[in-house]
């Protein structure tokens, strides 16, 4: 079966995100998402550590300690770009500012309901970091994942088994199978990727599809 | 005249009591107090509650610090990362109490407690286990939490620049929690990698102004030629 690569899937999202947006790209695979929007079309990132305006991965020689992002790695600014403090970063994030943010997750059901910071009820300590403040607060939340777990596991799912880290937020999900929008009982399919059926969608689902006509 | 230099990390310390909440800024390795955090560990306050994003990394600094048995609870964002070994340890030994707090959510208790707030509803956390045992109230339509203001004892922050009177600032993604650490606690100290003559810090672009800070300590960065 073939399907959508991770830069691939990069390049998808990115495919979605207009000129102006104020957009935060969750730690992990969404991270990709801004190396696919091209130069040309302004689209402001955001980093949770209070940087506006975040550019690429500095170039050899030019790495600053003092300029990381959200997942620790050594960062940019763009021209026009600015820097805060905490509270006013996730002001930016919880008083509906960003356009957009998109997370990685666990799973993700029909619903809307997202769970990405806990691998079970067991764990008592899982690391939250802005998870929750980002999926409540951004106007739109995407999620981005694989479709399923490594060993085959549906990630869309009637309902979350995994602690939850918002209800009912999540607009889109993109994944190396489809581009699916959340319907609040089920998933609309948007998009498949080249080659994959809709039985085998089906097959990889555990929540309804509907498929346009 | 006003001059809230210090000499010596004994000075900057001098006060800090058993059982008082210390807020750490920093957001991994940036912007993260580390003379002050040493100036701590020799001072030898116990008991202590930090509030800080990350557990600590490796055996220095706040790892150091909770290996020494002198940290009781840690309230944080993010306590697992590369490197959280201590907390790990601690943690898995019931020796270390640990309260996760939505990030967003950390650096608004403190801004409400900096700024006389008691309280205040987010829908940020609604419906998870986050908000278990806690008030909930429709607002406009959406379910909002109740999350209390978080004030610190002492609050340990690095700025870039400071001057005699306290006002800072800082450097980049350094600022994270510090500028709103600043504002939380009673006592607030400051290391900064350069102080300099009152008058030289453009007033448009202080962004602590001094009195949110009692102490200041130059502490020169380590291979810093600036």
């Amino acid at each position: 079966m073939s399907s959508w690569t991770r830069a691939q899937m990069a390049a998808r999202v990115a495919d979605d995100i207009p000129e102006g947006w104020y957009v935060n790209l969750g730690i992990g695979m969404p991270t990709m998402v801004a190396d696919h929007v091209p130069e040309t079309r302004e689209v402001i990132f955001h980093s949770e550590n209070g940087v506006l305006g975040m550019g690429p991965a500095p170039e050899a020689g030019q790495e600053d300690p003092w300029l990381i992002n959200a997942g620790k790695q050594l960062v940019t600014l763009r021209t026009g770009g600015a820097y805060v403090h905490h509270a006013d970063s996730f002001a930016m994030i919880r008083g509906g500012h960003l356009d957009l943010c998109v997370l990685g997750a666990f799973e993700v059901a029909g619903s809307g309901d997202v769970a990405n910071w806990a691998t079970s009820e067991n764990d008592t300590a899982p690391a939250v970091g802005g998870a929750m403040d980002l999926a409540a607060g951004a106007k739109r939340l995407w999620v981005m994942m694989e479709h399923t777990t490594k060993d085959g596991r549906p990630k869309l799912v009637r309902r979350c088994s995994y602690p939850l880290t918002a209800i009912g937020s999540v607009r889109r999900v993109y994944t190396n199978m489809a581009v699916l929008d959340v319907t609040g009982t089920g998933f609309a399919v948007v998009e498949l990727a080249p080659g994959v059926t809709r039985e085998a969608l089906e097959a990889a689902t555990d929540a309804e599809l509907v498929f346009p006509a | 005249m006003i001059d809230k230099t210090v000499r010596t990390m004994a000075e900057a310390m001098d006060g800090i009591q058993d059982g008082s909440v210390v807020l750490l800024g920093g957001f991994g390795s940036v912007g993260q107090p580390d003379a002050l955090i040493d100036g701590l560990i020799e001072q030898g306050a116990k008991d202590l509650v930090i509030v800080a994003n990350n557990a600590g990394t490796g055996r220095i600094g706040l790892a150091r610090l909770m290996e020494l048995g002198r940290v009781r609870r840690i309230i944080c964002s993010y306590p697992r990362s590369a490197g959280s070994v201590v907390f790990e340890e601690l943690y898995r030994a019931g020796k270390l109490e640990l309260e996760i707090v939505p990030q967003g959510t950390l650096a608004e208790r403190m801004r409400a407690a900096g700024a006389g707030v008691g309280a205040f509803f987010t829908p940020t956390a609604h419906g998870t286990r986050l908000a278990e045992g806690k008030e909930v109230r429709e607002i406009n339509g959406r379910p909002h939490i109740l999350e209390y203001a978080l004030h610190g004892d002492v609050a340990l922050v690095e700025a870039w620049c400071a001057d005699r009177w306290g006002n800072l600032t800082y450097n980049k993604s350094g600022r994270n929690f510090n500028a709103v650490m600043a504002t939380a606690a009673r006592l607030t100290i400051a290391q900064a990698h350069h102080i300099v003559p009152l008058g030289e810090l453009d007033p448009e672009a202080v962004v602590t102004p001094g009195i949110f800070v009692n102490r200041v300590v130059a502490v020169p960065p380590k291979g810093d030629n600036t």
